[in-house]
């Protein structure tokens, strides 16, 4: 899919909600938003992130200053005219409980007045872009889906009509940790797809390193600490402020900036449920290995197998392995590998692609190699 | 209305305080006995299903249908068995509390935390003390709402029951104002329903407020 | 029995079947003023309602509404209404007309309050994401507000529908005929079986018309929030949905 991404700049804007005098929500903010990038907006609650975004739709009008989008003043163009194009994500999704989900996917498409074809072979291509069947998902209501297809719904909702900008407002912050994590890998893998320009609002550093391209931190009253990428920010945090605010681990939030997918995977031995134990048994001496990975028929790990559970001669059931921990992905940062890999029984990382099936394993050595790597080549 | 005749005579009013007082007097005391007879029978059905739950949708199924059942119906469905008496209203108006007081009732009593029904049992209370020492005194504000609903409800259908000869305020209205097409009776009738539901509720809110001074700080 | 059997006699009599007091005509003076009272109630509570619970502006006086139709009783609404109605029309406000007026009054508060409340309780979060995608304010009302509070505003219009229905048998005490005729007579004249037929006829009227608005709730409302509030037909006609009924 090609699609262009748009140049956003603030020019000195700020937001005052009280008169005259009161402290202001945003102040004298200058910031240009280059086309294709997420710019992650992170900070304390209060700090004005989500007042700064919502200005670019303007869900919130600027007090003074200037916001423009590819040159064109937000101002000069009827409200819901700019919002209509510029993808809006919220936490809690906001998806309409009275609409299926094609008709989620369609609303913007149809407020647009796009010819009925056109809307549905859209909704069709979206679906398929976030990953959801649309045979299974297309007439389904939002209440019957988990908490993981609705925000990827809210994301086919948002780029239904192509838009260059996407404002995200916490995206991910109502899942659990585990789904986040694959939540925002696979919004990794699509936005190396579509590659819009994106604002991204969080108070979660670690989400913000992870995602960003390049990151405004912003300070009590929108004052902005930083701008600049997640790299330089943790190598040379510009004030106090910053520095307190990444935290006292900025060595190992620097994890944060390398995937999975800079390390050199291994293969792991594996089995595969009904084999007789004595081949795994055999296949585990030839590896020199302790432990085998048990996959099942479309090659979605099972769990782990220890070397003294294969005694006998029957053959292997999904029992006998030990549920693993959670699954890595290419997205994933070196930083939650690490923390998988130690609460993982065998101190490995299981690494599977999209349709989770195995690519390989990781160790926890290959990462402490990168730690002990200078910071260049993290990325 | 015969011609000439003004909206309103005050000094007809005047004239027949005592008359209104007496009409006041029977549709308080028609009002009254429903009420307290609601309760009572609601208190036992509510008691019923705190201990056997499943008798609840039945419960609330046949309170439904009765209260579905037009007031002007049901309060001349039971003349040919009980003829034109008390009887007969009565049993229209408490039927029409019942599904309202049970209702809240059982919600209230089910909207106790279920960790103060488990400390309860631990510091050793019976099952009746818990009833009335933990449950009731924690399910009162939702039970007084009812209350509240249940009496103004009733207050307005006891109008009603002048039709079968019970007086009231609902005499004033009809028996004098609409059918002797005498404006001032039909006015002052529902003036004073409406002064009567409104001091009933009022009066049921400050009863509340005195019962569970706990609640106050979560009122807005 | 014998009583059942002679309420039976008194539906099949041809003498009730014609003339002015005719089965037929009381029906349809029970009907039809049932249906323009609830028409004209909700043309004027409905748009009410939809403002007050769209900009939040005027809830003071939702409230107030809602306060003034718990009090006031269904007598009450017409008696007030007939010396009204004469006191403006003289001889011609007679009949049909105080009767209208007091139904369209009656019909007004829930319907007001029913829209009201639904509005108010759709999520912010929707109306954010309307906003963010573009949505006019009408199209916010209408796409996303209206659908979404729809079983609460469609319950509002059926406690009307019942309430008008089961109300307008009073219409005979001011002259408006209806199904209450045959009350009022059989009252007078102490046939008991008259008096028994007619409130047969209403209760049942007015569970149809119960049955019809759970149809209909059923149909209109979106499956998507089936899960979310399904109005039973048990469910009683004049109280607000919800687990307890507390006074606003």
């Amino acid at each position: 899919m090609t699609s262009s991404a748009a140049v956003v700049t603030l020019d000195h804007v700020s937001k005052r909600y009280g008169p005259a005098g009161t402290p202001p929500a945003v102040s004298d903010l200058s910031l240009t938003i280059p086309a294709g990038e997420i710019v992650v907006l992170v900070g304390p609650s209060g700090c004005g992130k989500t007042t700064t975004m919502k200005m670019i739709n303007r869900l919130i009008e600027p007090t003074t200053g200037r916001i423009t989008i590819d040159g064109e003043d937000v101002m000069r163009l009827p409200a819901v005219e700019l919002r209509r194009r510029i993808g809006y994500v919220i936490q809690q999704v906001g998806l309409f409980p009275h609409l299926t989900v094609a008709e989620n996917v369609a609303v913007v498409p149809r407020l647009l007045r796009w010819p009925e074809t056109r809307v549905r072979d859209r909704v069709e291509e979206l679906l398929d872009l976030v990953r959801l069947d649309p045979a299974t998902y297309r007439d389904r209501y939002p209440s019957a889906l988990s908490g993981g297809e609705r925000q990827r719904v809210g994301v086919a909702r948002a780029l239904a009509a192509d838009p260059p900008l996407m404002l995200m407002d916490e995206p991910f912050g109502a899942v659990d940790p585990i789904l986040r994590d694959r939540l925002q890998n696979e919004f990794l893998r699509l936005q190396a797809q579509v590659r819009k320009t994106i604002v991204f609002v969080t108070h979660d550093v670690d989400e913000a390193i992870k995602m960003a391209d390049r990151i405004a931190i912003l300070q009590r009253g929108g004052i902005l600490a930083q701008y600049d990428t997640p790299d330089a920010i943790l190598a040379e945090p510009a004030s106090e402020f910053v520095s307190r605010f990444v935290g006292a681990d900025r060595g190992l939030k620097r994890l944060s900036l390398g995937r999975v997918r800079d390390l050199a995977l291994t293969s792991p031995t594996t089995a595969r449920v009904g084999e007789a134990r004595a081949d795994v048994r055999r296949r585990l001496d030839e590896a020199g290995a302790e432990y085998a990975l048990l996959l099942d028929e479309s090659d979605k790990p099972i769990g782990w197998i220890e070397r003294r559970d294969l005694s006998g001669d029957d053959g292997v059931t999904p029992d006998d392995a030990t549920p693993g921990s959670p699954t890595l992905q290419p997205e994933s940062t070196l930083r939650d590998a690490l923390s998988a890999m130690l609460g993982s029984s065998v101190q490995l990382g299981v690494v599977v692609d999209e349709a989770e099936r195995v690519l390989g394993v990781v160790s926890v050595d290959a990462i402490s190699e990168v730690l002990r790597a200078p910071a260049a080549t993290v990325r | 209305m015969t011609e000439g005749e003004p909206l309103f005579r005050l000094d007809w009013v005047l004239q027949h305080l005592d008359m209104l007082w007496q009409r006041i007097g029977e549709h308080i005391l028609v009002t009254v006995i429903a009420v307290a007879a609601g309760f009572v029978i609601s208190f036992g059905l509510a008691l019923a299903v705190r201990r056997y739950p499943f008798i609840y949708g039945p419960i609330l199924a046949i309170s439904g249908i009765l209260y579905a059942i037009p007031s002007i119906a049901l309060f001349v469905l039971f003349i040919p068995i009980t003829g034109l008496s008390l009887l007969t209203a009565e049993i229209a108006l408490v039927s029409y509390t019942l599904v309202i007081l049970v209702r809240n009732m059982v919600t209230g009593l089910r909207g106790v935390p279920p960790e103060v029904i488990e400390a309860a049992r631990g510091m050793g209370y019976t099952d009746r003390q818990r009833l009335w020492r933990v449950e009731l005194p924690i399910a009162m504000p939702i039970i007084v709402a009812g209350l509240r609903i249940a009496t103004v409800t009733t207050i307005g259908l006891v109008t009603i029951a002048t039709l079968i000869g019970m007086g009231g305020l609902g005499y004033l209205i009809v028996n004098i104002g609409v059918q002797r097409r005498f404006p001032t009776a039909t006015i002052t009738g529902v003036v004073i329903v409406v002064l009567l539901s409104t001091a009933v509720d009022l009066g049921l809110q400050l009863l509340q407020r005195r019962l569970t001074p706990w609640a106050r700080a979560h009122e807005a | 029995m014998d009583f059942l059997a002679q309420v039976l006699a008194w539906f099949t009599d041809p003498a009730n079947w014609t003339g002015n007091n005719a089965i037929p005509l009381r029906l349809w003076q029970h009907l039809s003023l049932s249906v323009v009272s609830l028409a004209v109630g909700v043309a004027i509570a409905l748009p009410i309602g939809l403002y007050i619970g769209h900009t939040g502006r005027g809830a003071r006086f939702a409230v107030a509404v809602s306060n003034i139709g718990r009090a006031v009783p269904s007598l009450g609404w017409l008696g007030i209404a007939y010396p009204i109605s004469t006191g403006l029309f003289q001889r011609a406000g007679i009949g049909f007309l105080p009767a209208f007026i007091g139904l369209v009054a009656l019909a007004i508060p829930p319907i007001v309050t029913n829209t009201y409340a639904g509005l108010r309780a759709v999520d912010d979060e929707l109306r954010e994401a309307a906003r963010g995608m573009g949505m006019h304010e009408l199209q916010l009302l209408m796409r996303v507000e209206v659908p979404v509070a729809l079983t609460v505003i469609l319950a509002g219009i059926r406690v009307s529908a019942v309430a008008v229905v089961a109300t307008a048998p009073l219409a005979a005490l001011v002259g408006g005929g209806t199904l209450g005729a045959y009350i009022l007579q059989g009252l007078a004249l102490s046939d008991e079986v008259r008096v028994f037929a007619a409130a047969v006829m209403v209760a049942l009227l007015a569970i149809l018309t119960e049955l019809a608005f759970a149809w209909l709730q059923r149909r209109a409302v979106s499956p998507g929030l089936a899960a979310a509030g399904d109005a039973s037909w048990v469910e009683p006609p004049q109280l607000p949905a919800g687990p307890a009924i507390v006074p606003s």
